[in-house]
């Protein structure tokens, strides 16, 4: 199985879904994320498992990553979902895959991005009394000690 | 010997008493201090690497029994000296203040290895790493450099709190310093940090008892 095919599949059902088509993975609409993974999971595609949830601050935009395997056709797709600054939620997959819990509390923990409908939308790991998010670029806490400025490397050595 | 030329009835009586022993005259004091250096005895707690190095130096091929520390309790309530051996992550530091709570007096710290004594190389850059036990109001003892320290420092370490508890009148650690349970958090802000940042500390010690 090729990416191509999963993209061409995924078109023809959601022809507006997918905005972006890159070498290993897909960037699809926010809004059609739901839609869109319950025709991955059932189905001719197949992915069965989601083993990976993750999150990446783009300074202006963030992006929730996920990974998804086919054990039947024996391939991996990773999905990708933009969120603007204002509106930090997206849909939650718990529904379909049950890995999800865990994997959005995480997300939640470390970059402060909501999940609509999720069954348990607490802190996994962090302290349960902080309200900063340690993963975004402009984290910064009091005993956060930051690397000092390096000046590069002397030469004449 | 004094007790022999006192000449005492009761003295006179115990020594014939046990024939071919000794009395040894002392101080109950010094009796006490000699008794609590020998018997040193640290909690079952390691946080990372340095941990297998405690292990390593309570097993039998460096074996602090034989200056009476291998009695690795699992209770802070039966303890006698906390070795911090490992990376505080800032979730265990809240741990640590209450083990160090639960230890009963006189109780005595042994900050193990450079995470332990002032963050060691994983402070910087990280959300999660406490800059050392003192950071955390645990008065420390004795500090024990190396990374991680070799199972010899360890009972370096051991024996200068041994020299420390028997060369002073009453040895106690230091006063806790204004206490983090006081505020309640301690290292937990309630509320977010202000934008705009805090300057990177530059020029202190992050693990020195001045700057906690």
């Amino acid at each position: 199985m090729e990416l191509s095919q999963v993209v061409q599949t995924i078109r023809e059902k959601f022809p507006e879904a997918i905005t972006e088509e890159r070498p290993a993975a897909i960037v699809i609409k926010k809004e059609a994320l739901l839609a869109v993974a319950q025709f991955l999971k059932s189905g001719e595609l197949a992915f069965d498992n989601l083993h990976c949830v993750t999150g990446v601050d783009w300074k202006d935009k963030m992006e929730v990553v996920y990974h998804l395997y086919s054990f039947k056709n024996r391939f991996m797709l990773t999905l990708k979902v933009f969120l603007s600054l204002e509106d930090l939620s997206v849909e939650s997959l718990c529904g379909l895959w049950k890995s999800a819990n865990w994997l959005e509390r995480e997300t939640y923990d470390f970059f402060g991005i909501k999940f609509l409908n999720h069954p348990d939308p607490r802190r996994i790991l962090n302290p349960d009394e902080w309200t900063d998010w340690p993963l975004r670029k402009n984290f910064d806490r009091p005993d956060f000690v930051r690397l000092p400025q390096s000046e590069g490397l002397k030469g004449g050595g | 010997m004094a007790i022999e030329q006192q000449k005492t009835p009761a003295g006179e009586k115990y020594m014939q008493k046990f024939p071919g022993g000794e009395i040894i005259i002392t101080k109950s004091e010094e009796l006490l201090k000699w008794a609590k250096g020998s018997s040193i005895w640290p909690m079952t707690f390691g946080l990372s690497c340095c941990a297998i190095e405690m292990m390593a130096t309570g097993a039998s091929k460096f074996d602090i029994d034989r200056i009476g520390s291998g009695v690795f309790r699992a209770s802070p309530r039966q303890c006698d000296v906390m070795i911090v051996a490992g990376t505080i992550c800032v979730k265990m530091g809240e741990c640590m203040k209450k083990l160090y709570a639960q230890m009963p007096e006189p109780k005595y710290v042994i900050a193990m290895g450079n995470c332990a004594i002032g963050g060691g190389i994983f402070y910087h850059d990280t959300y999660s790493v406490v800059a050392g036990t003192e950071r955390l109001g645990i008065p420390v003892d004795v500090h024990v450099v190396g990374c991680p320290p070799r199972p010899e420092g360890l009972i370096n370490g051991i024996l200068k709190l041994k020299e420390k508890i028997e060369s002073k009148e009453t040895y106690t650690h230091p006063p806790l310093a204004p206490s983090d349970h006081a505020k309640g958090g301690g290292l937990l802000p309630k509320a977010p940090a202000p934008k705009g940042g805090v300057e990177p500390k530059s020029g202190t010690q992050p693990g020195s008892p001045n700057n906690p």
